[in-house]
C-alpha cells in the first residue's frame, strides 16, 4: 500500500518535473527576442558566449562581482547539492558507474556544505533588512523544504541508518516499472515525500532559474549587430 | 575643492563612499512622479488619450502579449530568486533609500501582477508567492516607480541571471501607455521628432541659421572656414547627433569639435534637417513601433541625401539604439559603403583619424583642466565601440589621453560596466523630477568628489547629451561649477590644430606635409 503510494507519487512528480521543465524551455525558446540586448561588454562570437555562460553557471561570476556573502553561501549550496545529487545516482544504477563510486565520500561531506549554504542564505533573508523586504513566504518555504530534505537525508546516514539496500532495490524496481517493497522507515518517508514536493513545484516556481539562466537574452546574445544583421522573425518584423 | 556642504548648506548630504548602502526609508519617494501626458501627446504615438474604461482587461492582455513576444520579459519575470544581489546596485536606491527603488522590488511591482494572472502559484496561492490583483493603486504605483528607473542596466550586471530591470521598466511604461497613462516628457518629445525631426522642435530654417552662426564663430576662433553643412546631397557622411548639440552647453562645443575633426580629416559630411535627432525616446517608453518610426527617418535621410556612411554624435541611449537596433528596425543598409560599420560612432571616427596621424593637437590647450571621464550607462552596458568587447571604454579614453595631459579615472567600482547613471537618463530629464535626479546623481558625484580630493580633478567629460544636461544642472548642488561637465569633443576642439589655423596672433599652423608631424 505504502510502496504503491510512493511509487505513484514518484512517477507523477518525475513526470511533472520533466514535462514541466521541457514545456517551459520550449516556451522560452519559442518566445522571440525581437532586439539585440546583450549586456556589454559581451562576447562577439558564439564560442565567447558559451564561455560566458559557463563562467556564470559554474562559478556564478556576476554574483561574485555583486556580493561575496551571497556568492559564498549560494555557491556552496549549489555545488554541495550537485555533488549530493550525483552521489544519489548510486541508488538508481546497477552496477554503480565508476565515477559515482569515486565521489561517494565527497558527496557525503558535500551534504554539510549544502546545509551550511542553505542556512547562510536563510539567515541573510532573515537578518538583512533589504533582503527581508523582498522575501515572500514562498522564499522561506523553499529554503525550509530544501533544509528538510537535506537534514532528513543526512539523518539516514549519520543518525538512524535506513536499510539502504532495500531502498535501492525498490528504486531499481521502479525504473523497471515494478513496485517492490519500500522499507517503512519514517525518516525515509519524510525525505522522499519532501523530494516529491520539490519535483512537483519545480516547473511552476522560481526554481526555474535553473533552466531560465540559459535563455536570458542579456547574457546569451552575441554582441555583433554591426557585423551580422539581427533580423529575428517576430510578429512586428 | 571646498566641502560642498559649506557652500550649499541646503544641498544633499554627501557620503564619503559612493557605494554606501542607506537605511531603508519606506515610502520616501512615493509622491515623486512626472507629469502625465496630455491626450495631444498620446494620440500621435498611437496611445489612448486618457485612461481607458476597461484598463484592467487592456493591461492584463498587454502583459500576456509581452510575455509571448519578448523573451526577456518572460524569462526575467520567471527566473528571479530574490537573492538580493541587486538590492544595493541602483543609484536611485542608494540616493533615496526607498526600498521600492531596489531593482528587484521595482521588478516585483509588475512581477506580482504577472504572477497573479499568468502563473499557477499566483492564481491559486497568491499570498504565498506575493501575487496581487491589478488595481488603480497598482497602476499609480507603477507610474511612480517605473519613472524612477533610468533604465541604466547597472543592476543587470550584478544579477546572476542578467535580469535587466530596464526591460521590465520599459514594458511597464508600454503597458501604462496602452491604457492611456503616458508620461508627458517622453511622449511630447517623440511627437515632435515624428512631425519636425528633432526633440527640440527646431525647424529647418532655424536649424540652418543656427549652424551658419556656428560656422561664423568657428571662423572667428580659428581663422579657418570650417563648415557645418545641412542637407547637402551626396555628402559622404550623414552625421546624426542629439539636437541638444545644436544649442545647449556644453553639447554645442562638442559639435564644434566634430566639425573640426571632419574638416581636418578632409571628408565631406552633412547634417539632415529631416533626421536632425539622434535621440530615440521610443526606447524609454518600450515602444518598438515608435522606436522604429524614428529609426526609419534616419534611413530615409540617408537615402535621400545619398550618403555613404552614417556617424552618430555623442549621445548614450542614441548609440544603444543605433548600434543595436537601427539595422534591425530600419535596415538593411545595403546602399551604404560596406567598408564602414553601420553605424559608426564619432569617437571611432576621431580615434581612427588620430591613429592615422591625420590630426595634430596642442594638448597644453587643455592644461587648465584636470579631467575625469563618466562612462554613460547605455554606451557602457548596452553597446560597443571598435571591434573588441570593452572598446566602448577604451576608445573615449584613448581620445581623451590624446588631447589632454591630466586624466584620472574614478573608482573602478563606479566606472566601465559598473558606472553609475548620471541620474537623469531613461526619460527622467524633466524639471518636476529634480529631487529624484539630484538624489540619483549622488553616487556619481561622491565618486567625483573623491578624485577631486585625491587628484584635484576639476572637470568631468561625458559622451551623452542627457548626462551633459543633467550634470550641468545638478553639479552646482555638489560644489562644482555648471560648466565642470564637458563634451569629449569639446576637449578635442580645444586642442586640435587645423591646417592654416591662427595661433597666438599671426602664426599659422603649417600643412601636415610641410611640418612632417604626425
Amino acid at each position: 500500500m505504502l510502496s504503491a503510494l510512493y511509487a505513484g507519487l514518484f512517477y507523477l512528480s518525475a513526470s511533472i518535473l520533466v514535462f514541466g521543465v521541457v514545456l517551459r524551455m520550449a516556451i522560452y525558446a519559442r518566445t522571440p527576442a525581437p532586439l539585440k540586448i546583450a549586456q556589454t561588454p559581451a562576447p562577439t562570437t558564439r564560442i565567447g558566449v558559451f564561455w560566458r555562460m559557463l563562467r556564470e553557471v559554474v562559478f556564478f561570476q556576476s554574483l561574485f562581482k555583486s556580493n561575496k556573502w551571497i556568492w559564498v553561501f549560494g555557491w556552496t549550496f549549489h555545488m554541495g547539492l550537485l555533488l549530493v545529487l550525483l552521489r544519489h545516482l548510486r541508488y538508481f544504477t546497477n552496477p554503480v558507474w565508476f565515477w559515482v563510486e569515486w565521489i561517494q565520500p565527497v558527496g557525503l561531506y558535500a551534504s554539510f556544505a549544502l546545509v551550511i549554504g542553505l542556512l547562510g542564505l536563510w539567515s541573510r533573508r532573515l537578518l538583512v533588512e533589504r533582503i527581508r523586504y523582498i522575501s515572500s513566504p514562498s522564499d522561506h518555504l523553499m529554503l525550509a523544504l530544501l533544509f528538510g530534505i537535506a537534514v532528513s537525508g543526512m539523518a539516514m546516514k549519520f543518525v538512524a541508518r535506513v536499510d539502504i539496500v532495500a531502498v535501492k532495490v525498490y528504486f531499481l524496481g521502479l525504473l523497471r516499472f515494478k513496485i517492490l517493497d519500500l522499507p517503512p522507515d519514517p525518516i525515509l518517508l519524510v525525505h522522499l515525500g519532501l523530494v516529491f514536493v520539490l519535483m512537483f513545484i519545480f516547473p511552476i516556481s522560481k526554481l526555474l532559474h535553473g533552466p531560465g539562466v540559459f535563455f536570458s537574452p542579456s547574457r546569451n546574445q552575441v554582441d555583433n549587430p554591426r557585423e551580422q544583421r539581427y533580423a529575428p522573425r517576430t510578429p512586428a518584423n | 575643492m571646498a566641502s560642498p556642504d559649506m557652500d550649499h548648506p541646503e544641498g544633499p548630504q554627501i557620503v564619503a563612499d559612493p557605494l554606501k548602502v542607506p537605511n531603508l526609508a519606506f515610502g520616501a519617494m512615493a509622491e515623486i512622479k512626472p507629469f502625465r501626458a496630455h491626450p495631444n501627446h498620446q494620440e500621435p504615438l498611437g496611445f489612448p488619450g486618457e485612461l481607458v474604461g476597461n484598463w484592467k482587461e487592456v493591461a492584463i492582455e498587454k502583459i500576456g502579449e509581452l510575455a509571448n513576444t519578448n523573451r526577456a520579459f518572460r524569462v526575467y519575470l520567471d527566473a528571479c530568486v530574490k537573492c538580493g544581489a541587486c538590492t544595493d546596485k541602483c543609484h536611485y536606491f542608494l540616493g533615496t533609500g526607498d526600498p521600492k527603488n531596489m531593482p528587484v522590488a521595482r521588478q516585483d511591482l509588475l512581477r506580482s501582477v504577472y504572477r497573479r494572472y499568468f502563473t499557477f502559484a499566483g492564481k491559486y496561492f497568491p499570498k504565498l508567492v506575493g501575487a496581487r490583483e491589478l488595481t488603480k493603486e497598482v497602476l499609480e504605483e507603477w507610474y511612480t516607480y517605473y519613472h524612477q528607473c533610468s533604465q541604466c542596466r547597472r543592476c543587470s550586471v550584478f544579477c546572476p541571471y542578467g535580469i535587466d530591470t530596464a526591460e521590465i521598466s520599459m514594458a511597464a511604461r508600454e503597458i501604462l501607455d496602452t491604457v492611456g497613462m503616458g508620461q508627458k516628457y517622453c511622449n511630447e518629445i517623440i511627437g515632435k521628432v515624428k512631425v519636425i525631426g528633432n526633440n527640440l522642435g527646431l525647424q529647418e530654417k532655424a536649424l540652418r541659421a543656427t549652424l551658419e552662426d556656428l560656422e561664423e564663430d568657428l571662423e572667428d576662433e580659428t581663422g579657418v572656414s570650417v563648415r557645418i553643412p545641412l542637407d547637402e546631397k551626396s555628402a559622404d557622411i550623414l552625421l546624426v547627433t542629439p539636437s541638444a548639440d545644436f544649442f545647449a552647453e556644453p553639447h554645442i562645443d562638442g559639435l564644434l569639435g566634430y566639425a573640426k575633426v571632419f574638416h581636418q580629416a578632409g571628408v565631406s559630411w552633412t547634417v539632415s534637417s529631416y533626421a536632425s535627432e539622434a535621440a530615440n525616446f521610443g526606447l524609454f517608453i518600450g515602444s518598438q513601433d515608435n522606436m522604429k518610426a524614428l529609426c526609419q527617418r534616419i534611413r530615409h535621410a540617408a537615402e535621400d541625401l545619398g550618403v555613404k556612411r552614417i556617424i552618430f554624435g555623442e549621445c548614450g541611449h542614441a548609440w544603444r539604439v543605433a548600434y543595436n537596433f537601427l539595422d534591425t528596425l530600419a535596415g538593411p543598409f545595403d546602399f551604404l559603403d560596406p567598408n564602414y560599420p553601420v553605424p559608426q560612432h564619432i569617437l571611432e571616427f576621431t580615434l581612427d583619424q588620430i591613429e592615422r596621424g591625420n590630426l595634430r593637437f596642442d594638448k597644453s590647450k587643455n592644461d587648465h583642466i584636470r579631467l575625469t571621464y563618466h562612462d554613460s550607462c547605455n554606451v557602457a552596458r548596452a553597446s560597443r565601440m571598435g571591434d573588441k568587447p570593452g572598446g566602448q571604454f577604451e576608445v573615449p579614453r584613448a581620445v581623451l589621453r590624446a588631447v589632454c595631459n591630466n586624466f584620472f579615472d574614478m573608482d573602478r567600482d563606479t566606472t566601465h560596466e559598473s558606472t553609475f547613471c548620471c541620474g537623469g537618463g531613461g526619460g527622467l530629464l524633466t524639471d518636476e523630477l529634480m529631487d529624484l535626479r539630484t538624489k540619483g546623481a549622488n553616487p556619481r558625484m561622491t565618486a567625483l568628489q573623491r578624485v577631486t580630493e585625491d587628484h584635484g580633478v576639476t572637470h568631468m567629460a561625458a559622451i551623452c547629451a542627457i548626462c551633459k544636461t543633467q550634470f550641468s544642472k545638478v553639479m552646482p548642488q555638489f560644489g562644482y561649477e555648471m560648466d565642470s561637465v564637458v563634451s569629449v569633443h569639446q576637449l578635442v576642439s580645444n586642442a586640435i590644430l587645423l591646417d592654416g589655423q591662427e595661433i597666438d596672433g599671426d602664426d599659422r599652423v603649417p600643412e601636415v606635409a610641410d611640418a612632417g608631424v604626425t
